[in-house]
């Protein structure tokens, strides 16, 4: 348990030094909390990528605890804008479902780390002594199925391919019979990235979606949402569109959050579509992708 | 693209429209309004702010012109701002004096390095040119392979030694390899890191020291948010970059990055990837796109697609059989040909000036319409296609059960060939041309 706190924390060390450094020193510039402190940190949050609307509701929620407790020590601060910015994230439980196989379907935009994400997660759930099979459905990106594979190898999954450029949903319709007949217990999709603006690549996905709805019922029990954790507020567009094509999606997976000084995207997620984040991914490793905990992970941009 | 951002600015004009004239009360509010939309497209905090200041201190300075509405005004200046904040002319890649020229891609995992290596080879050999692409990313399980195929599809050969070389090692072998095999484009894919660090750039400034490239480019993913400036200065510190390939510019409300980017590092954004498809990358063209921003549409871009595709002798003789007025279904048929070779429906209607975007928006591009119009008009025999009238009702049944389709489907088509033929009649009164032509011109 403290490796992985350890871990999380060296992962944010960039974000951290980023964000909460600013606004330490910031902090140290005032003698009182008054309005132009407030504006600091509003750029402050502006430059982590948290986008307008939620900065100014993160900065009213902090002038409203500043007068509820009633202090306007700048020390203070610090304490007031964790307890705010992790009740925006809230609590996420994985959905419950006894079912086997589970069955997990990774969406996302080209280049946000969606194949190394089930590539990750097939390592996380073998970990725990569980028999994955992974799915090829990326047949699109030209050697995305040997990518893949390669990490279904160091996972030791099953693997399920068929050729470059064929129906994604045959592959899927195939890995959900390999893993009824294999008794698998988690079968994860990795599907082929699309700008969420491609109507008729979101109605591939959508048929993906019904295949293996097709063939068990209550599947796909996740539908995963990887988001590049450097985005800016385009990410806000990819999860409504993502979400409303597919019905909803059940969480988030925020990458490459060791490569940046941000990640503040995450907040305007929370606010605007209440999507929790499941999965971020810290580092490189294959052990890297870890479950996502909120208080944790804003403990970890304070301390 | 830049879509939220010209949904505001064409709110700011609305805004204004009705008022008098520019008073410092109006340009604040408008420029609240700016900056709100360019921080919302991730322009990055300190661009946006200097921005902001630059158009006040021109707004204010600028008295009240007869001729223009406070809202054309304002316009105006942003537009103005936005051109020179972005460059004021598309810089294309220089070509060396003595090949080959070498290309150096560098940029952060994900970002489109490897797509936009396929891609440059593409426009390379659109322009006469022999590239050779070198896959260097000898990291990323499957990267050198994913370069392979695409090499495949261009008919562009690919060195790649496997995984035991060094990166710069490859790159060597494909400089060698160019002056030998007489390609005169040299393309570098090198791999990408999670985040920037010393490793990445110690490999970078390796290859750059031991093949001297022409030129370095650095690719970065047009969705980047707030870092994307961080990420284009520590490359350019050490590499000296000579510009940006911004890439997933297809999308919706983004492009800030552009704009940072440009304004932090000084060096210009030479190409976006605008598509999945290797020929989905476009020389960028700040004036253009300042255009596109405010609504303005992007006829230039509309009318080189067009030259690019159409054959000009094919072109010359439609012309002369619609000034004779027999025109008929088989130069209809080569006609669609050819607008789809101009690329996909929808990226061609968001060109036009004028279009709403948001109101695009959900809306479904019949992508495959040309397709089955082509396969209704391979069903119909040389005859049928010469003289259209002699299409009857058995004939169109045969012509739909031959082409997949339905009669519906068939007749449409007949009658979109009866309008057009209408259209061309009217065309060919005197004068016509220079009124439809008057017709397309935006804001006047």
């Amino acid at each position: 348990m403290l490796g992985v706190v350890r871990r999380l924390r060296d992962g944010l060390a960039k974000t951290r030094d980023g964000f909460a450094r600013r606004i330490q020193q910031a902090v140290g510039r005032y003698d009182r909390i008054d309005e132009d402190l407030l504006e600091e940190i509003e750029s402050i949050l502006l430059q982590t990528d948290v986008g307008v609307e939620t900065t100014l509701r993160i900065i009213d929620g902090l002038r409203d605890r500043a007068v509820d407790r009633r202090t306007r020590n700048p020390d203070d601060l610090m304490d007031l804008l964790r307890e705010e910015m992790a009740d925006i994230l809230g609590d996420a439980p994985a959905p419950a479902s006894d079912q086997r196989p589970r069955v997990i379907m990774i969406v996302g935009v080209n280049g946000s780390g969606k194949t190394t994400t089930a590539g990750k997660m097939a390592a996380r759930y073998a970990g725990e002594g569980k028999k994955v099979l992974i799915a090829a459905a990326d047949t699109f990106r030209a050697a995305a199925i040997d990518q893949l594979e390669v990490w279904a190898r160091r996972a030791e999954a099953d693997f399920i391919r068929h050729q470059h450029g064929s129906d994604p949903s045959a592959v899927v319709y195939d890995a959900m019979q390999a893993a009824t007949a294999r008794d698998a217990d988690v079968v994860i999709i990795d599907t082929a990235g699309r700008l969420h603006t491609r109507d008729n690549l979101m109605e591939e996905l959508k048929k993906i979606k019904r295949t293996t709805g097709k063939q068990m019922d209550g599947a796909p029990h996740e539908v995963l949402l990887v988001l590049d954790g450097t985005t800016g507020q385009n990410a806000l567009s990819q999860a409504r569109v993502f979400s409303e094509a597919l019905g909803g999606l059940t969480g988030i997976a925020l990458t490459k959050l060791d490569g940046t000084a941000r990640g503040g995207i995450v907040f305007a997620i929370g606010v605007h579509l209440g999507i929790p984040v499941r999965f971020i991914g810290v580092g490189e490793g294959i052990e890297d992708l870890q479950e996502f905990d909120a208080p944790a992970f804003v403990d970890a941009l304070f301390n | 693209m830049f879509e939220e951002l010209t949904g505001r600015m064409e709110g700011i004009v609305r805004n204004l429209r009705g008022q008098g004239k520019l008073t410092e009360k109006n340009i604040d509010e408008s420029l609240r309004q700016v900056r709100r939309a360019l921080l919302e497209a991730d322009v990055n905090f300190k661009v946006a702010r200097t921005f902001i200041d630059t158009v006040k201190v021109k707004a204010l300075g600028q008295g009240v012109l007869r001729n223009l509405s406070p809202g054309q005004q304002m316009v105006g200046i942003v537009h103005q701002e936005l051109i020179s904040l972005m460059g004021e002319e598309a810089v294309e890649v220089a070509i060396a004096e003595s090949p080959p020229t070498i290309v150096m891609l560098a940029g952060l995992q994900g970002s489109g390095k490897t797509t936009a290596t396929g891609k440059l080879a593409h426009h390379f050999l659109g322009a006469g040119h022999r590239p050779i692409l070198a896959a260097a990313d000898v990291y990323r399980p499957a990267a050198v392979k994913q370069l392979q195929v695409l090499g495949e599809q261009l008919e562009v050969p690919v060195v790649a030694l496997g995984d035991s070389r060094s990166p710069l090692a490859i790159c060597k072998v494909a400089v060698d390899r160019a002056g030998r095999e007489d390609r005169d484009v040299v393309i570098l894919d090198t791999a990408g890191r999670l985040h920037v660090d010393e490793e990445m750039m110690e490999e970078l400034r390796g290859i750059r020291g031991a093949v001297h490239p022409h030129e370095i480019l650095l690719v970065v993913d047009g969705m980047t948010g707030q870092d994307a400036v961080n990420v284009a200065e520590a490359f350019d510190q050490d590499l000296d970059i000579d510009g940006c390939i911004l890439t997933k510019m297809d999308g919706d409300a983004r492009g800030g990055a552009a704009l940072s980017i440009r304004q932090i590092t000084r060096k210009p954004i030479k190409f976006v990837g605008v598509g999945e498809k290797l020929d989905a990358l476009e020389v960028f063209h700040p004036e253009r796109m300042a255009s596109r921003i405010l609504g303005m549409g992007d006829v230039v871009s509309l009318v080189e697609r067009a030259q690019a595709a159409i054959d000009v002798e094919e072109a010359r003789k439609l012309e002369t059989k619609l000034r004779k007025q027999t025109f008929d279904l088989e130069d209809f048929r080569s006609q669609l040909q050819q607008l789809g070779k101009m690329g996909s429906m929808q990226e061609l209607v968001e060109m036009m000036p004028g279009v709403n975007k948001k109101a695009l928006k959900g809306m479904d591009m019949d992508e495959r319409a040309l397709v089955r119009m082509d396969a209704i008009l391979s069903s119909m025999t040389r005859h049928e296609r010469a003289r259209p009238v002699v299409i009857n009702g058995s004939r169109r049944r045969r012509i739909a059960r031959g082409s997949g389709t339905s009669v519906q489907e068939v007749n449409q088509l007949l009658k979109q060939y009866n309008m057009m033929q209408k259209m061309m009649k009217q065309l060919n009164r005197p004068g016509a041309l220079e009124q439809l032509g008057q017709k397309m011109l935006p804001f006047r």
